[in-house]
């Protein structure tokens, strides 16, 4: 029974967590934009004259994509069509499950590890579900039965799975250093501390992994610079085009929240996830109580991932898009080399380690 | 294993790109196929916008067709109105007061500096960089604020009479001139900060576009096309009217004739233009600003309302409007996009007989098959940005 709450507690707390973030994340994007184009961007919705520096916008949105027609174009698959942006929209938060937003606390009498789901295969995990998400962009162009959106589709369908493969070898080096495919295990081990005073956090032990993943994954964002599945000023809004009202705003929402998510994972793999530096989950609990270190911990979580999505907002709105062949170029002779040279130095560093130390 | 292209049959898709599409500003259509993402065949297809600005002409006072000028290039309509008064003025042999040539060279430098900002704006955002839009709607509203000073309108300005110009500078406008341009010389660094060196930005506009020397001169283009593709030719040095002469400024020049020399020039261009408003807000001598002929300018209003001679006057240029002799000009001037001209025919009646004008734009819209064959979809998009075509001067 106490199980039972508590999973679903926490399943609570990671499906707001995206959902409330995706949604502001509306709101900071256009005020962020603003303030970089010297602009005040939204600050009109109002409730009896309570604007809350625009914070209402996403409300007023959200309200007005529900009230909007339902368009499926002639011709459109109306099952496929209908299903695409549900496929669009689960993966990211599917995925969050596996990314810990705290460590194994005691709280109120309770061990509590604070990740939804334990899978040993945590990383893979990510990595497989945030594949699928794919097919809703794919299957929404393909079933819309027009020209745009099936060319966005195609670009979709090979950007994804060209810089899928980044992102999976990118992993192996962080693999290697952690040794372990488990998220919370990984977040664990970062908090130990290199030559006793840095942080092994992630950035520290695979910088050039870091870059790789973080660009790999802005690309399975499909946001500028990246946009061309999108891409408005050339296929018109690709594989969304023939969307309106609220399965459009799925799709939107399922963008947002893969900001969310991929800021999560960044976090978790590379930023030391809820550690805090040179303070041990031991050092908190001989001071605070459980429930306190683990508010703590979560926002302590919740700031790094704040400021990984603040990083991709300013990334999308300071960047002109790729051409096809520049992507694939940038995807495939580029990121994948580098990549897999990282594996290479990763895998002789630790020899060197293990040689050095006698192991 | 069988030979499997041969087994497969592939056939181009036809894209209807326009008349309403993000990347076709101006109501144009191209009719694109492609084979994936390659541009096998483009077809322009202009005239969206035809108003019959020539045949409205032939039914109008040479004083009544100024308006219609400014909605030829819709972000630049003052060097319209200058083509056109100076093509008059030549028709009638008059020449205007030194003050009124200055204020006119200003009036075309304000205006070019909107006319690129727009073309380098708009194809920022096209490539996604929204933020470069934002800038240059900053820094063009800055230049619509002189412009707004000098005659009332932003884009509907009639601000050239024939024989001058409808008004002076108002007062303190030299000291906001300088103080605008200052702001506007920041936001063109920014600009170009942002994407000069910005290695997406140089892989989408280098050896996109590219359309060679002899091409441009082959298909009559004129302006920053043709000056991207290192062809010495600004119709201010070549044949200099007003007061360009006197002006010390460059014309910078391309190599490769591709987008990315295309929006160099004209970030240069805009920072010459700078340089010519300066001089002239120098030079500009005291005097008339237009012609003191009664049969040509309307008397200004106060005198109107007061004596017979001049309300006579205003009553003759109005219903009778001005008789050039018989005869054929053409005058050139540089418009945003190149060489704008005015062929104007008088049959020595009121209205002109002919009034041809030759807009930059429609020769490069004409050579953007040339441009785009062989490349692919997103090339569209910065070279159709940097052809910069304005549809109330292309399909007139």
């Amino acid at each position: 029974m106490a199980e039972g709450i508590i999973l679903a507690v926490k399943i609570a707390i990671a499906v707001l967590f995206v959902l409330n973030l995706a949604g502001l994340l509306t709101w900071a994007e256009r005020r962020q934009s603003a303030f970089m184009q010297d602009r005040l961007g939204p600050n009109r919705a109002n409730v009896f004259g309570v604007t809350l520096i625009g914070l209402l916008h996403p409300v007023a949105d959200g309200i007005k994509m529900m009230m909007k027609e339902d368009f499926v174009p002639a011709g459109a698959d109306r099952i496929v069509h209908t299903l695409a942006p549900f496929i669009a929209l689960f993966p990211a938060f599917v995925a969050f499950a596996v990314i810990p937003f705290g460590d194994r606390l005691p709280i109120f009498g309770y061990e509590v590890n604070l990740v939804v789901s334990e899978i040993n295969v945590g990383l893979l995990f990510v990595v497989a579900v945030m594949s699928l998400a794919i097919f809703g962009v794919f299957l929404g162009g393909w079933a819309s039965n027009n020209k745009w959106s099936l060319l966005g589709a195609l670009r979709s369908a090979a950007q994804m799975i060209s810089y899928e493969v980044t992102l999976g070898l990118t992993i192996i080096g962080v693999l290697m250093v952690y040794q372990s495919l488990r998220l919370d295990e990984i977040v664990r081990a970062q908090g130990d501390l290199l030559f006793g005073f840095i942080p092994k956090w992630g950035i520290v032990t695979q910088p050039l992994g870091f870059l790789l993943f973080f660009a790999a994954a802005m690309a399975e964002t499909k946001r500028t610079p990246f946009d061309l599945p999108e891409g408005e000023s050339e296929i018109v809004a690709g594989y969304f085009l023939e969307y309106s009202g609220m399965k459009w705003g799925m799709f939107f929402m399922g963008e947002f929240a893969e900001i969310v998510v991929i800021a999560g994972v960044v976090t978790s793999l590379f930023l030391g996830g809820w550690q805090i530096p040179w303070v041990s989950t031991a050092a908190l609990l001989s001071v605070f109580p459980g429930w306190l270190v683990a508010l703590i911990q979560i926002g302590v979580f919740s700031v790094k991932v704040v400021i990984l999505c603040w990083l991709q907002l300013t990334v999308r709105w300071t960047l002109p898009r790729f051409r096809y062949d520049q992507l694939m170029r940038l995807g495939w002779k580029m990121l994948l080399p580098i990549s897999l040279a990282n594996i290479f130095v990763t895998g002789a560093v630790i020899l060197l380690i293990q040689h050095f130390k006698g192991v | 294993m069988a030979d499997l292209t041969k087994e497969l049959h592939t056939q181009c898709m036809t894209l209807q790109m326009g008349p309403s599409h993000p990347a076709m500003h101006g109501t144009v259509k191209l009719l694109v196929d492609v084979d994936g993402e390659e541009i096998h065949i483009v077809k322009p297809e202009v005239g969206y916008l035809h108003r019959g600005f020539e045949k409205m002409c032939e039914n109008s006072t040479y004083h009544q067709v100024t308006p219609f000028t400014d909605r030829l290039n819709y972000v630049s309509p003052f060097i319209n109105n200058v083509g056109y008064a100076l093509a008059v003025e030549k028709l009638l042999g008059i020449d205007v007061p030194e003050r009124c040539k200055y204020l006119r060279v200003l009036a075309c430098e304000i205006s070019r500096i909107t006319d690129h900002l727009t073309c380098l704006g708009a194809s920022g955002m096209e490539l996604a960089a929204f933020t470069v839009l934002l800038y240059s709607i900053e820094a063009r509203e800055w230049m619509w604020e002189l412009v707004e000073a000098l005659c009332g309108a932003r884009l509907t300005t009639t601000w050239t009479r024939i024989g001058g110009v409808a008004y002076d500078m108002p007062e303190g406008f030299e000291q906001k001139t300088h103080q605008e341009l200052d702001k506007v010389k920041r936001l063109i660094d920014d600009i170009s900060g942002l994407l000069v060196k910005n290695r997406i930005f140089y892989d989408r506009m280098r050896d996109t576009g590219v359309l060679t020397a002899d091409e441009c001169l082959a298909y009559g283009v004129t302006g920053p096309c043709l000056r991207a593709a290192g062809v010495y030719y600004d119709v201010r040095k070549a044949k200099p009217y007003l007061v360009y002469d006197r002006m010390d400024f460059e014309v910078p020049l391309g190599k490769h004739g591709d987008n990315y020399d295309k929006f160099m020039v004209r970030v240069i261009e805009m920072q010459q233009s700078i340089r010519i408003i300066e001089q002239v807000l120098d030079q500009i001598p005291d005097g008339p600003i237009s012609v003191d002929d009664p049969k040509i300018t309307l008397p200004p209003k106060e005198k109107v309302y007061t004596s017979i001679e001049a309300l006579v006057h205003h009553f003759n240029i109005i219903i009778k409007g001005i008789r050039p002799p018989k005869g054929e000009v053409y005058v050139a001037v540089e418009g945003g996009n190149g060489e704008l001209g005015f062929y104007v025919v008088s049959d020595g009646s009121d209205k002109p007989w002919k009034c041809r004008c030759r807009g930059p734009c429609f020769p490069i819209v004409q050579a953007i098959p040339k441009m785009l064959e062989g490349s692919m979809i997103a090339d569209v998009i910065p070279t159709f940005g940097m052809v910069n075509m304005i549809g109330g001067e292309m399909d007139r």
